[in-house]
């Protein structure tokens, strides 16, 4: 919309030829300008100036939609009004039906705690038929450190879903419509993004998983505000692309040491009523998200998944459905599983802090229990 | 007030200053027929540059002699405009003590904050209370919301509809002090229906939109809030000219003000918070807030 034609509009013919005849092609070329600059540049009084810009701001303004109208549209041609069930039923209830289409949901969390046994677990449920609580449909997984295991995939099908995958034919058929992509570069990566449009459009694909987002970028020499500008295409892409195809996308993020260089308190923050701002950095994690702020404002729903006095959690940290909840899970051979469905509220700041206690000793445990 | 200030093509004001006619007394005594012939242009044109200049010379004029009687109120007058002035609540007491009220209507609200903080919960909240009718000390009024990131979920707007209506029942029951069930007749549907949602996928789509919405509101005349959320987002995105890039927002700004002024409506914009890197440390500061110091801010922090 934003590159229409001047000449697809209809204006006075007067006032089209100027446009043209000044190189003022599109209709962003025209609306980027202020109304006194167009006088200026196409020699016409204030009125015809205002006229022409109502036109063009009327066809290439978007069509409006009432919040109710689009309740109805989604449930009606949705699967559960939008939401793809994780299968833990906690923290789907906390979600409303589970992971919700057409936006960003992000995994947060140190290295083992689990993130891609839950994308494994994500991506073999949603290639399963509609009557198992899947989305039927093709899987695109885009594995940045090669962490996909197609082996554990079929362990973790094999214990959930006996009855499907006992047979050859049909673990094929289910392992088949998951497509696995390396990329090895940032630049690779940004033209299999282009190709995956392609493919989404045509209806086929019916989820984005992306292990991980981190990796990708962290392989760049950029370093600082410019690594932040080569990521803001993509975020702006992958938004979109899960956007107009109503696909969910579920992104993998890292932890990475605070510096003392991040703003952890903000100028306009009042200090704590106690005045106890000294204590409670001592408590605040060490660790924070990757990827920074804006990426942060990008996804919608953040899951943080954290280790904490020897037991695993999972938060929702950032939802714009649920209220912030936190649920005990372990890694078992079915995949990921929630210790407990009623999730602990949590206040504060604390939601969004990512422990790591006790973790080494859990790696240690959990590797035996799988064997 | 020199001729070049005028809002006339560029063509016609260099023929007037050409022909020697640099100031607006000059052109105070011609008629439009000499004035036509000087120039060499229609006598319509020239009827019209003379329309413009006596236009600009009058408002001038009544500003410099009259200005403590035209145009302008008092500062009594004001404090009483205000207090008579409707707000939309924000369903929060101390937020509400902290805006004065609530949110003003001929004025715009930018509210900023740290991602899941709850800017867009505020957003809906806002889009919804905006329909209280007037016997519960509302609006009454249709709410517009602008969805720049598609951040809108439908099915939370539906549980906050649901929890409003609930809360005016509850208010209903403790005025009549009977304790019997007393229905509101609204439906969480119907205040979904009042909301016109407006999904922006450019910049360009942005400023066509607000554009747009002149003729919008005066087709809807019910409308007394417009969420813009999040204003900022596709203006951090591929700009490569950063001047441009203030202009236009500062334009945006503006229109927006018009609006809210000539509308008697509210504005509330929806910002989010980047790392400014100042000297050597690191600071969270609003985006581009430079841009937009019209508005009164409200920043959220946990």
């Amino acid at each position: 919309m934003a590159n229409k034609l001047i000449s697809e509009i209809p204006l006075p013919k007067s006032i089209a030829n100027v446009f043209s005849a000044r190189n003022i092609s599109t209709a962003k070329d025209a609306l980027t300008l202020t109304e006194f600059e167009l006088m200026e540049l196409l020699d016409v009084g204030l009125t015809e100036v205002r006229s022409a810009l109502s036109q063009i701001s009327e066809i290439v303004a978007p069509p409006y939609q009432t919040a109710l109208s689009l309740m109805e549209q989604r449930f009606q041609n949705e699967h559960l009004g939008g939401h793809f069930p994780t299968g833990l039923k906690g923290l789907d209830a906390a979600l409303c039906g589970g992971i919700p289409f057409g936006v960003l949901t992000e995994l947060v969390g140190p290295a083992g705690i689990g993130k891609t046994q839950f994308c494994l677990k994500l991506s073999l449920l949603a290639s399963l038929p509609t009557n198992y609580g899947g989305l039927d449909g093709r899987v695109i997984y885009i594995d940045v450190e090669s962490k996909f295991s197609s082996r554990r995939l079929l362990e973790i099908g094999l214990r959930s879903f006996p009855e499907i995958f006992q047979m050859k034919e049909m673990a094929q058929e289910m392992a088949g419509r998951i497509l696995v992509l390396r990329p090895t570069s940032l630049a690779e990566f940004t033209q299999s993004l282009e190709q995956i449009k392609v493919s989404l459009l045509q209806k086929q694909v019916k989820m984005l998983v992306i292990d991980s987002m981190a990796a990708l970028v962290s392989g760049e020499p950029e370093q600082g505000a410019r690594r932040q500008q080569t990521l803001s295409w993509h975020i702006s892409f992958i938004k979109s692309l899960a956007e107009f195809s109503r696909i969910p996308v579920v992104v993998t993020n890292q932890v990475r040491s605070r510096n003392h260089d991040d703003a952890s308190r903000y100028s306009f923050q009042v200090q704590s009523r106690d005045g106890a701002i000294g204590t409670t950095m001592q408590y605040d994690s060490h660790l924070v998200a990757a990827l920074g702020i804006q990426w942060a404002h990008a996804v919608t729903t953040r899951l943080v998944l954290e280790a904490k006095s020897g037991e695993r959690f999972i938060k929702v940290a950032k939802s714009p459905i649920s209220p912030p909840l936190a649920f005990p899970f372990h890694i078992t051979s079915s995949g990921i599983s929630l210790l407990s469905d009623d999730g602990k509220e949590v206040m504060g700041p604390e939601i969004n802090a990512i422990h790591c206690q006790g973790h080494n000793e859990i790696i240690n445990f959990g590797m035996e229990g799988l064997h | 007030m020199e001729i070049w200030r005028l809002p006339i093509s560029a063509s016609q004001r260099g023929k007037l200053i050409s022909a020697g006619y640099t100031s607006l007394s000059s052109l105070s005594s011609i008629s439009s027929s000499d004035l036509a012939r000087e120039l060499k242009v229609s006598e319509s044109e020239a009827m019209n540059i003379l329309k413009v200049a006596s236009h600009s010379r009058g408002s001038e004029t009544s500003n410099a002699s009259c200005s403590i009687v035209e145009g302008a109120q008092s500062a009594w007058d004001m404090l009483h405009d205000e207090e008579s002035l409707m707000h939309i609540t924000t369903s929060s007491a101390d937020l509400d003590n902290i805006l004065g009220g609530g949110i003003h209507c001929k004025e715009v609200t930018e509210i900023g904050g740290v991602p899941g903080i709850g800017k867009t919960q505020l957003g809906i909240q806002v889009a919804v209370n905006v329909q209280i009718p007037n016997d519960f000390g509302g609006l009454g009024g249709k709410a517009i919301y602008i969805d720049t990131e598609g951040s809108f979920m439908v099915e939370r707007a539906f549980q906050i509809a649901e929890a409003c209506i609930e809360d005016m029942s509850e208010y209903n029951r403790f005025l009549r002090k009977d304790f019997q069930e007393c229905k509101i007749k609204m439906l969480p549907q119907d205040i979904l229906e009042n909301i016109f949602y407006f999904r922006i996928c450019s910049y360009t789509e942005q400023i066509a939109l607000i554009n747009y919405l002149d003729k919008f509101l005066s087709e809807h005349k019910d409308v007394k809030v417009i969420v813009v959320d999040s204003v900022t987002f596709h203006f951090r995105q591929d700009f490569d000219d950063m001047a441009l890039r203030t202009r236009v927002l500062s334009g945006m700004a503006l229109k927006l003000m018009n609006l809210a002024k000539r509308f008697s409506l509210a504005v509330v914009l929806l910002n989010q918070v980047t790392t400014k890197h100042t000297e050597a440390s690191f600071q969270l500061a609003l985006a581009l807030v430079t841009v937009l110091d019209l508005c009164s801010v409200t920043m959220l922090s946990r």
